[in-house]
């Protein structure tokens, strides 16, 4: 395999635990750590998780910011799943799901997909920012797209700065 | 068939009681759920199987405690069960269809009884109204004839009815056709052949003044909900949903009113959001501070995308919101934008499924392939 993430040294390589920096040591310059988004991620269990797999057993590197949830369909993810996360705090909710026509249920990423265009035209209606809410068609095959969704939506989301519900107390 | 419901003594109330006891007595159908008057003075809905009580019936009460779809599905769901004459203001009849397709009503033994809906009052304005030397029939059947649908001087509609643009009754089986209609001379009625036969009624070729007082209202009303729903649009924009319902205590009132907020299971009625006192602590020191009751939000966002699709607005939720908050408008605002999306018209057709259980494979066809 040629690809060049592939190639990248692992992360356990660069820094084993007996070598790591000793507390001592003089901390960074910048005062400002930066920020780290935090992402929830529905994913189905036959094809974004497996994919999600793939990447892993591929040693394909992506960002540590997601906290991924297996759920057996995109199709079982109620509003309230990515409305609880979102309220409380989350930077962004992924909902990841087969592509059309490859539903291990015939059907249910099709009403993902209703659901999720739903759910997003309500959250703008009500003046909640929407664009934190990602709904993709990742296969069980495309580990390498897992991790390219989840480095584009990291970098989207600390682009755009930390979820306002994070200090939110009153809702 | 078109019809004429004969008249006496200008008394319209009896004129209807006597064709709802007429219903019962050629057997057309074995009960009626209608609007009734309680010895205090209360209405409240009551199925009535025996055509005698039927003088305490007075379906136009201008009072909306209530929606009656629930009732009438409760009475329908399953057999077996009797025939039973429904009658419906217009967003009862929406919701009834709703119900129906939320499998939580059957239209099978039912006969709708379609009312025109001149305005109604909130339980406590009316009471107030009671109070104050009672409700002036004649003047408010009246604004049936005219289509200026105005509240008695020093009293105000329901917000929901303030805003309906849809206060004609349409798709029921029998309908009472009460806007545009010389009311003294006879009631206007829409009824099924067979029906009218058992009844004794012959087909009345009246002319009509319905569509032109239709067209009236509808435009008037489409006026005041057009104004109101940019004030709450803009509120939203400004506030966020949290802004506008921030007084909310969580009671469950709009739930437990709405007519199409069905489940029987609901997350929000379970133990889901009873925690450990230790859990809440944890909460306050992640934020600074913990709202409680908590997951306010939480509940209206639930709730608009469980069934803000199915929003028939008769704003019922307002009516029973303590905090007197505008969850009526904001879920109307935000469901016709919904709705809009999925050319979805929540009422209109028992035929038309629900957005959310249904799917075309070649639509949206670039959400998630981004």
């Amino acid at each position: 395999m040629s690809d060049p993430a592939c190639e990248a040294k692992p992360a356990c390589e660069a820094k084993p635990a007996c070598e790591a920096k000793p507390a001592y040591e003089a901390k960074p310059a910048s005062p400002e750590p930066r920020f780290e988004p935090k992402i929830v991620a529905f994913l189905c269990n036959w094809c974004t998780y497996t994919g999600a797999d793939l990447a892993g057993t591929s040693r394909i590197q992506y960002p540590p910011n997601v906290r991924i949830i297996r759920l057996m369909c995109s199709g079982s993810v109620d509003p309230t799943y990515v409305l609880k996360p979102l309220l409380d705090g989350a930077d962004g909710v992924l909902i990841g799901g087969c592509h059309p026509g490859d539903c291990h249920y015939q059907s249910g990423n099709y009403k993902a997909r209703r659901r999720t265009i739903a759910l997003k035209e309500i959250l703008r209606g009500a003046g909640i920012d929407e664009t934190r809410v990602w709904l993709r068609w990742i296969s069980a095959s495309e580990g390498q797209r897992f991790a390219d969704t989840v480095t584009e939506m990291t970098e989207f989301l600390r682009e755009k700065g930390p979820n306002p519900m994070r200090t939110e107390w009153a809702v | 068939m078109r019809s004429l419901i004969p008249v006496e003594n200008e008394d319209v109330l009896s004129a209807i009681r006597g064709f709802l006891s007429q219903l019962l007595k050629a057997e057309v159908v074995d009960s009626v759920l209608v609007p009734m008057r309680t010895p205090t003075g209360a209405v409240t809905p009551a199925l009535v199987s025996d055509a005698a009580f039927l003088e305490h019936a007075d379906p136009l009460a201008p009072v909306m405690g209530l929606n009656a779809a629930p009732l009438a599905g409760r009475v329908s769901v399953r057999e077996p069960r009797e025939r039973v004459g429904v009658l419906l203001r217009p967003c009862e009849l929406r919701a009834l269809r709703e119900l129906v397709k939320l499998q939580q009503a059957s239209l099978d033994d039912l006969v709708t009884i379609g009312v025109d809906c001149l305005g109604t009052y909130d339980v406590s304005v009316y009471s107030a109204m009671r109070d104050d030397g009672g409700v002036d029939v004649t003047a408010y059947l009246a604004t049936a004839t005219s289509g200026d649908l105005v509240a008695a001087a020093g009293f105000a509609f329901r917000d929901g009815c303030q805003i309906c643009e849809k206060p004609h009754a349409e798709g029921a089986n029998i309908t009472l056709e009460l806007f545009g209609a010389d009311l003294e001379s006879g009631i206007p009625i829409t009824l099924p052949d067979d029906v009218a036969h058992k009844l004794g009624l012959g087909a009345v070729a009246a002319d009509r003044a319905r569509p032109q007082v239709i067209e009236k209202v509808v435009a008037a009303r489409t006026e005041s909900r057009d104004e109101r729903f940019s004030e709450i649009r803009e509120r939203l924009d400004r506030e966020g949903v949290q802004g506008v319902l921030a007084s909310c205590v969580r009671c469950h009132n709009c739930m437990t009113v709405c007519p199409v907020c069905y489940c029987k299971t609901c997350l929000f009625r379970s133990q889901v959001f009873e925690h450990e006192p230790i859990q809440y602590a944890n909460w306050a020191r992640r934020k600074g501070a913990y709202r409680l009751p908590s997951d306010t939000m939480l509940f209206h966002l639930t709730r608009l995308n469980h069934m803000v699709l199915s929003c028939i607005g008769c704003g019922l939720c307002s009516s029973g919101c303590p905090a007197d908050l505008p969850v009526g408008a904001v879920f109307r605002v935000i469901g016709q934008e919904t709705q809009e999306l999925f050319e979805y018209e929540p009422g209109r057709d028992v035929e038309e499924p629900l957005p959310l259980i249904t799917f075309k494979e070649e639509e949206w066809m670039d959400v998630g392939e981004e």
